[in-house]
């Protein structure tokens, strides 16, 4: 625990200050799914009641995008002054530095949902959402985030080895995530338009848990072969 | 205290370190000098346990270095090329960060003192983007030295200091080296050398060329026996 | 010294390589004449079901190739032998090619048997995201680092690749479950289950034959990469020399 979840906590917290700080990643994340959102505005028409189907799609699409845009970061910093060195040599466990930029990954982005989700209910003139639909709405979003921020988190150390970091984690990230999105998607889909359906919902929460938590022990298990110097 | 044994370190097809053969005792003030490229930096690197030997082995304390020997990374301070600090962050917070991750206790009070030692006081709040090189290096000593490692390994702690700044290093690694730390000091700074080390050890070509106590010697001595050392042979 | 000597001497293709290579040319021959000459044709797709037997042999070599990526990535990272992380790396490029054939005749296929070009059958979807994680392991392989840390990165990407390949098929198939609620017919795998005996056998040995491409591939790559590293060595050598 000691050398596991406490360091962990410490680097999240660090991410976290410096966030607090700078309030650059955040910044910068909400202000690109505002523009998604507007862009989705004029791409497919708000005032059409049939373009209410796309909704679950666009929520995975902006968190997609939104997240690799967090995730690129996440790594690329650490690499300035070869912080990254600082975490092998500190008397931690590789895996901490794993789950302390998974917790801070993971909170930047629920910032970021917290606010465009309500953002395109509201342009897109959404509203027929109930208090059960928005109960399973958050257990979604929670899992599919959990498990493509794992795997993000993962992928964007793996990544920033390279020069042109933010170009290879696209490449990496989507397809491993092909899963969680489809899952995700499915899910978000059922609850927000045919909530009869929500047995089938179920499954679906049941294939991001059986992801997320394939994804997240195997980050944890790895991780030190990608610290490794 | 350290203990090379017959270390090759090979990266891509090159083989940087060739058996590197070294004992350095407890409390030991050791340089070690050789022409660029000789591999100190790399060898460096493995003491301190953020590469590992292609083959041979390092012990600590008797102990081989491997990942998950936290008492032994606990004991050891290292300051790289880099610095490892935080560009927006002050000196303050940089070694709070780090105190954490070492564990420190009381760590409020310990960082005001070194960065006291290292003569920043003036600047603990000021984020480090703002720093002179200089500046830089000293509050990197001083996270280098935080958790109060019984090992510290300097890597080339004095290039581009001024005086003052080397006057301050210097008597931070004398300091240290009274309380009992065994410090090894990677450098091309001779003056430095004859100061503050008891040993000096000159690499080439990924071995160990030669090996001799310092006692008694100069600045002058210092630099002909290098040269017949390392560049004549 | 030893180390000279072993530098000037080129390797040599094993014994068992060029064995193999006897084998398979002859193999592969036959195996065109048994699809093309002797098989009969299908009754109701005509001429264009012949393409079955190349679709099914390159999907099961394709996933046998990142099988055989997973398995060699996992002794790598023990390990740490480079020859692990040569097999991995050769496995790769030669699975990204069976699956660019996977990819390219399974269209055909349903465009007779369905009249559309692609379906999201699930065997489909899910080799185009094997297709996607091969792009995305050669991609890491190419990047420019020393071969210890590019084995290093690229196999804990082989593994993780492996652990999703069986997910992204099982999702896939739920989720097609959910697109189309009646099954559209079987996949072309499965269409085999009522063949005759002649087609049967005409199968079984065009996967084999297939099968032993590959294995010819992967001995023809290796080979290469040692010559490929045997010049890096002089090269480093050379430098060497040049330098003091
Ligand atoms: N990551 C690396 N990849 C390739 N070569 C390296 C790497 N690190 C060091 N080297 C090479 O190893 C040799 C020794 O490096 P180093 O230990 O930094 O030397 P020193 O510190 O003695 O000047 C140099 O020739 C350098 O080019
Ligand atoms: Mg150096």
């Amino acid at each position: 625990m000691k050398n596991l979840l406490l360091p962990a906590l410490v680097i999240a917290g660090k991410d976290l200050y410096s966030e607090w700080k700078t309030r650059q990643i955040v910044t910068t994340m909400l202000i690109f799914s505002s523009l998604i959102i507007v862009t989705f505005s004029f791409a497919f028409d708000p005032s059409n009641q049939s373009v209410r189907v796309l909704i679950p799609g666009m929520i995975w699409i902006i968190t997609i995008f939104a997240a690799i845009l967090g995730l690129n970061r996440s790594f690329t910093t650490e690499q300035s002054n070869d912080h990254i060195h600082a975490f092998v040599v500190a008397p931690i466990d590789a895996s901490s530095v794993f789950l302390g930029k998974f917790i801070a990954n993971f909170i930047f982005v629920l910032i970021v949902q917290i606010i465009a989700i309500p953002l395109l209910f509201l342009l897109f003139d959404f509203r027929v959402l109930t208090i059960e639909s928005i109960f399973y709405l958050v257990g979604i979003i929670f899992l599919g985030t959990f498990g493509f921020v794992s795997v993000g988190t993962f992928l964007a150390a793996l990544s920033s080895n390279s020069k042109s970091s933010e170009m290879l984690l696209p490449i990496l990230l989507l397809p491993l995530a092909t899963p969680v999105v489809i899952a995700a998607v499915q899910a978000t889909r059922i609850v927000l338009i045919d909530l009869e359906k929500l047995s089938s919902a179920m499954s679906w929460m049941q294939l991001m848990i059986a992801y997320d938590l394939i994804f997240f022990v195997a980050g944890l298990l790895l991780f030190e072969y990608v610290l490794e110097v | 205290m350290i203990q090379s044994n017959n270390i090759i370190k090979t990266i891509g097809e090159k083989m940087i370190l060739r058996g590197m053969n070294l004992e350095i005792a407890s409390g030991e003030t050791v340089a070690i000098i050789g022409p660029n490229g000789a591999g100190k930096s790399t060898w460096l690197k493995i003491t301190a346990g953020l590469l590992k030997p292609t083959e041979g082995s390092l012990l600590i304390d008797e102990e081989p270095l491997k990942k998950d020997k936290y008492e032994l990374q606990q004991i050891i301070g290292y300051l790289g090329h880099q610095s490892f600090l935080y560009e927006h962050f002050s000196p303050v917070e940089n070694l709070r960060f780090f105190a954490k991750l070492y564990h420190v206790k009381k760590p409020d009070k310990r960082i005001d003192d070194l960065i006291e030692e290292v003569g920043l006081t003036f600047f603990k709040y000021e984020p480090v983007r703002s720093f002179s090189r200089g500046m830089i290096q000293r509050l990197a000593i001083a996270r280098a030295i935080l958790h109060d490692p019984k090992i510290l390994l300097l890597d080339e702690p004095h290039t581009g200091l001024d005086q003052q700044a080397v006057d301050i290093l210097n008597k931070v690694i004398l300091r240290l080296k009274k309380k009992g730390v065994t410090v090894v000091l990677v450098t091309h700074d001779f003056p430095q050398v004859i100061k503050t080390c008891d040993r000096v050890i000159i690499l080439k070509n990924g071995r160990v060329k030669d090996d001799i106590p310092l006692e008694g010697q100069d600045v002058n001595w210092l630099y002909t026996h290098y040269e017949r050392q390392a560049i004549h042979s | 010294m030893q180390q000279d000597k072993g530098l000037t001497n080129l390797p040599e293709p094993s014994l068992l390589h060029r064995v193999m290579v006897m084998i398979t040319i002859p193999a592969v021959v036959v195996a065109l004449y048994l699809v093309f000459i002797w098989s009969p044709v299908e009754r109701q797709m005509g001429v264009v079901q012949k393409i079955f037997y190349f679709h099914v042999g390159s999907a099961w070599n394709a996933f046998l190739a990142f099988g055989v990526v997973a398995v060699f990535s996992i002794l790598f990272l023990i390990t740490r032998k480079r020859i692990y992380d040569m097999i991995a790396g050769v496995s790769a490029e030669i699975g990204v090619v069976f699956t660019a054939i996977v990819l390219t005749t399974g269209p055909i296929w349903g465009r007779s048997a369905w009249n559309v070009w692609w379906n999201w059958e699930p065997r489909l979807t899910t080799t185009v995201i094997l297709f996607f994680i091969y792009i995305a392991y050669i991609t890491v392989r190419s990047l420019d680092m020393e071969w210890q840390k590019k084995g290093r990165l690229s196999a804990v990407l082989g593994v993780i690749g492996a652990i999703n390949v069986p997910i992204v098929y099982m999702s896939v198939r739920w989720w097609e479950s959910t697109l189309h609620p009646v099954v559209m017919g079987e996949g072309v795998e499965e269409s085999g289950g009522g063949m005759e005996p002649s087609m049967l056998f005409t199968f079984i040995f065009t996967v084999l034959t297939m099968t032993l491409v590959y294995t010819v591939l992967m001995q023809k790559g290796i080979y290469i990469e040692k010559l490929r590293i045997h010049v890096a060595k002089l090269k480093a050598k050379q430098q060497e020399k040049m330098i003091s």
